[in-house]
């Protein structure tokens, strides 16, 4: 089994003498930069060194010293560890950092998301509003000392449950009765609230049109509730005539506050709350998860538990790529027959899950050192009758139904490209960067698990349109089912979890940041952990997120009826957009 | 689930009342009417949609009671299946939705964090349960809830449906036409209307 | 591009086709013993189920798997005169590890003496944010807690349960998840063993 790295062997220090120096932290890797040396360093990284991928940027708040963290992720595409380095802010406000937007434009959303929670600006950024949060919300709200009007206690579990456990409900504490609170002496008829003007102010960004006549612009918006938009998501439009002119996508109406809620867990507490994020491919969620953590703890799984995992993951894919193809194609107007076809593959996946993990989506099926429990009696064989003798044969047949069919090939063809150098540059992961022509995969790039040792390809297309979006999931499937077949042959007898079940994890302090590849993209965990049982920071660097920094660049000039192909061919799912 | 067990009297009618059973026979068929083709609002928010689209999909098949038929628009729909955690930016959309639905209209909370909060209740931006804006017929706890709980919850509305008579329906009153609910405003926090007295008092204490 | 245009949509069409009549096929074969049989049941949901895949709750039932979870219960044992003997000693681990804090424990005290006794005055689970995961039934060093295969709890009001509402029976438990049981009773039976060869 490998260990992957988080640091790259790539030696900060050398090249940018005096720049940057190492963390000196306990169980910290990575570099801290000046403030004033960072969009010099950034862009000597890109243009000399070869580190074009920006993963991730992420806040940190450490209250008691003072000082507030960005954190960046960089990445090369031909792949290979990464760099991970931070820079160190002073908590007074204004608390300013320069933004890296001109170099990376994937980190536009993910800079807006630190605006909100952290109340970290950024300058130079083009469009810095909230994004989860509404504009007129009062406060940062993952800062260490904003607490909400349900606050108990800073970490779990509460005392108020043992033994005087006298029930309650949350709402008798609160005046409103409801997870509400106000500063002093608001009143609230004193001003009307508008959330939207600044999505307005900044939907006006576009060329106009010189040519023919002169005509209006009409501002459109989809969603939240809209039979396409795949969860409640927002896309705000300026239409002329059919075209579109210019997108922004609103985002926040799911925000349930994961990460803050992920502060006050214990480490364990956290795993049924990561089958929430991507709730379509839970069981690659806890795998990322565990990941993490048992590379804080230095504990790895047993060999059973290995193929398991990888079992389980992959089958996680399949199932998720039957979904974003049925959802696709129920996108593209086939009005749901063909969603039902794959649902129903879905479904034979999904009792599977409901055999070994004891529920259909949120598995919660990992633990630290393995998995939770062993495959029930029979398993095995269903596994092997499904994928040796009806996955392919039902895939092949979906296939058959569609991938000819004239509609969605003048649909899908030549339609929502991306170029590779887009995506790249917009931090693109998983299928959309690789039907762009980038065969970057992260089971390949830094392997983990046992992924080393099965046969597989890396699947790319070339064109970055919606079809061949389409088409990379069926090869994704294809190449999934050869591992597994591969996997179930190979997989040995013994104990599933290496170390004793205990519900109090010690993990030793430090910072992790560990990725896998998810259905939707690379999907990367970054711990901080101070020696407690909760841990001090818990970021998911989700990749539908990121994917969407792409959507505007991608629609702008298409017809409002591609905006929806569009975002069917991303494939995001709002619980990982919004945490 | 037999229609004969709804609305019968129970007991043999005197000549005198003759005049209502003909309301409950009319009963009866209206009920059957409204229940056998409840049109749920396309209204997904979260995991629990998810859940949702699997009881529209083949296995557990939607279109046998006759719900197929998800309407986009709320104008069209009756029934309101709010699947998913209800934030706060979210909540004066799902207001004003439930205020362009006509009458007769049900809401369904399905799931953990649309009946109470959900494992999401401690979150600065969760509203702990929909019930606290609108008003919830039944509630299908579980997170997600299986597609058979869910189809438990929906036989719990036709039951529902089936107990209500048109005399003493509301639409059918006098009064005003629809029972509006204040939409809830974006301000440092989620602003009720009904509650502004109250936040007004509470303000100005020290 | 094609020889006809319109030859994949037809393709596609001979796909919806075979599916409709194979259903019709399968009718006849099966002779009326296809619907609302267990055999029935089984067939849609595996791997050769073609043609159609509907299991009509709420006349048939898809049954559930051993493992799986939805809200938890308390497992008691029948004592001598037939009174519920709970198996929970208030502890406080399923609470303590429940990640949304949905159970609420109040430990009894003995009367006369006023030290804790292992038993539960009052144990609530708020099942409006129980998240179903099985966490406190796997922590759970007596075999007091499990996760029920009950889901059919919809109802018309809020759902929190008590201490009645939440024991069920030793019986209920071993008709449900009988592996489990049997794996339980056979660990508990080698440790009995072992603490009577101890003090032999």
């Amino acid at each position: 089994m490998t260990t992957p790295t988080t640091t790259s062997t790539f030696d900060l220090g050398t090249s940018f003498p005096g720049k940057v120096s190492p963390d000196p932290r306990p169980g910290y890797s990575g570099w801290i930069v000046n403030k004033d040396d960072l969009v010099a360093l950034a862009t000597a990284l890109r243009d000399e060194h070869g580190f074009d991928y920006l993963s991730s940027v992420t806040g940190v708040d450490y209250f008691p010293d003072n000082i507030l963290e960005v954190v960046y992720n960089l990445y090369k595409t031909t792949g290979g560890p990464g760099l991970l380095f931070k820079v160190q802010l002073p908590r007074q406000d204004p608390v300013e950092v320069a933004s890296l937007v001109g170099i990376f434009p994937g980190a536009e959303l993910q800079e807006r998301e630190i605006w909100d929670l952290y109340g970290i600006r950024f300058t130079g950024h083009p469009d810095l509003r909230r994004i989860f949060m509404w504009e007129s919300f009062d406060g940062h709200p993952l800062r260490k000392d904003w607490h909400e009007a349900y606050f108990e206690d800073e970490a779990k579990p509460f005392k108020s449950r043992w033994p005087e456990g006298k029930f309650s409900l949350a709402e008798a504490k609160n005046i409103y009765e409801d997870n509400i609170a106000y500063p002093a002496g608001f009143d609230p008829e004193a001003q009307s609230y508008d959330s939207e003007k600044a999505l307005y102010e900044s939907l006006k960004v576009y060329q106009k049109d010189e040519i023919g006549l002169d005509t209006d612009h009409i501002v459109v918006n989809l969603g939240p509730q809209h039979p396409s938009t795949h969860g409640v998501f927002r896309i705000a439009v300026v239409l002329d005539g059919e075209t579109i002119v210019s997108l922004k996508p609103v985002m926040g109406y799911l925000h349930r506050n994961h990460e803050k809620i992920g502060e006050r867990n214990t480490f364990l507490m956290n795993m049924p709350y990561t089958d929430r994020l991507d709730y379509l491919s839970s069981m690659s969620n806890n795998f990322g998860y565990a990941l993490a953590v048992e590379k804080l703890m230095n504990v790895q799984p047993t060999e059973r538990a290995e193929y398991i995992r990888v079992m389980m993951a992959e089958m996680t894919r399949i199932a998720n790529h039957l979904m974003a193809i049925g959802a696709l194609l129920n996108d593209l107007g086939t009005y749901f027959t063909p969603m039902l076809y794959a649902l129903e593959e879905r479904e034979l996946l999904l009792d599977i899950f409901e055999a070994v993990s004891g529920s259909r989506m949120m598995c919660n099926y990992f633990r630290f050192g393995g998995v939770a429990r062993d495959l029930p009696e029979g398993v095995l064989e269903k596994i092997k009758d499904l994928f040796f003798e009806r996955l392919p044969r039902q895939i092949d047949e979906i296939d058959r139904f569609l991938t000819e069919n004239e509609i969605i090939r003048s649909r899908g063809i030549g339609q929502g490209v991306l170029t590779a150098a887009d995506a790249i540059r917009f931090s693109a992961a998983g299928p959309l960067l690789r039907a762009s022509g980038i065969p970057y995969d992260v089971r390949r790039a830094e392997p983990y698990g046992i992924y080393d040792r099965f046969e597989f390809d890396v699947c790319v297309r070339q064109n970055g349109d919606i079809y061949d979006r389409l088409m990379i999931r069926f090869d994704e499937i294809r190449q999934s089912m050869r591992i597994v077949q591969q996997a179930v042959k190979q997989i040995p007898v013994g104990p599933v979890l290496s170390v004793k079940p205990a519900y109090q994890v010690r993990v030793p302090a430090g910072e992790v940041y560990s990725r896998v590849e998810g259905p939707k993209g690379e999907l990367g965990f970054y711990l901080i952990s101070n020696g407690k049982p909760n841990p001090w920071r818990y970021h998911v660097r989700a990749p539908s997120f990121i994917n969407l920094t792409a959507f505007g660049p991608m629609c702008v000039g298409h017809k409002v009826a591609d905006v929806v192909a569009v975002l069917g061919s991303i494939d995001i799912v709002l619980g990982e957009v919004d945490r | 689930m037999e229609q004969s067990e709804f609305n019968s009297p129970g007991y043999s009618i005197p000549p005198e009342m003759q005049a209502q059973v003909s309301i409950t026979t009319l009963d009866r068929i209206y009920n059957w009417g409204r229940r056998a083709s409840v049109w749920p609002l396309m209204f997904g928010l979260a995991c629990c949609a998810i859940e949702m689209i699997c009881t529209a999909a083949s296995r557990y098949d939607l279109a046998r009671f006759g719900m197929e038929i998800m309407r986009p628009s709320p104008r069209q729909s009756d029934l309101m299946i709010v699947s998913g955690t209800v934030t706060k930016k979210m909540v004066p959309t799902i207001v004003r939705l439930y205020n362009q639905m006509p009458e007769p209209k049900y809401v369904l909370a399905m799931g953990a964090c649309a009946s109470g909060g959900g494992p999401f209740k401690e979150g600065y931006n969760v509203i702990s349960g929909v019930d606290k804006y609108i008003p919830v017929d039944v509630y299908v706890p579980g997170c997600p809830p299986t597609p058979q709980a869910l189809l438990n919850g929906l036989i719990k509305i036709q039951e529902k449906i089936s107990g209500e008579s048109i005399k003493k329906a509301r639409w059918y009153q006098k009064g005003p036409d629809q029972a509006e609910i204040a939409i809830p405003m974006l301000g440092p926090d989620l602003i009720d209307p009904r509650k502004i007295d109250l936040i007004k008092t509470n303000g100005n204490k020290a | 591009m094609n020889d006809m245009y319109g030859k994949g949509i037809v393709k596609g069409l001979s796909v919806s086709l075979k599916r409709f009549v194979q259903t019709y096929l399968d009718d006849l074969r099966w002779i009326g013993k296809r619907y609302r049989t267990d055999e029935g049941i089984a067939h849609r949901s595996s791997k050769d189920a073609r043609g159609i895949f509907t299991v009509q709750y709420p006349e048939e039932k898809l049954p559930v798997p051993e493992e799986f979870r939805f809200v938890p219960f308390l497992v008691y044992d029948r004592g001598e005169n037939g009174e519920q003997n709970l198996r929970c000693t208030s502890c406080g681990i399923c609470s303590k590890v429940c990640p949304p804090q949905c159970i609420w424990i109040v430990r009894s005290t003995d009367p006369s003496t006023g030290r804790p006794v292992p038993d539960p005055a009052e144990f609530f689970v708020d099942v409006d944010i129980c998240m179903n995961c099985g966490l406190c039934a796997e922590f759970c060093p007596f075999d007091a807690i499990k996760m029920d295969h009950d889901y059919e709890l919809a109802s018309f009001g809020r759902n929190v349960f008590n201490k009645q509402k939440l024991a069920k029976p030793v019986s209920y438990y071993e008709s449900v998840r009988p592996a489990n049981a049997a794996r339980e009773n056979a660990a508990r039976a080698a440790k009995e063993a072992a603490r009577t060869a101890r003090t032999e």
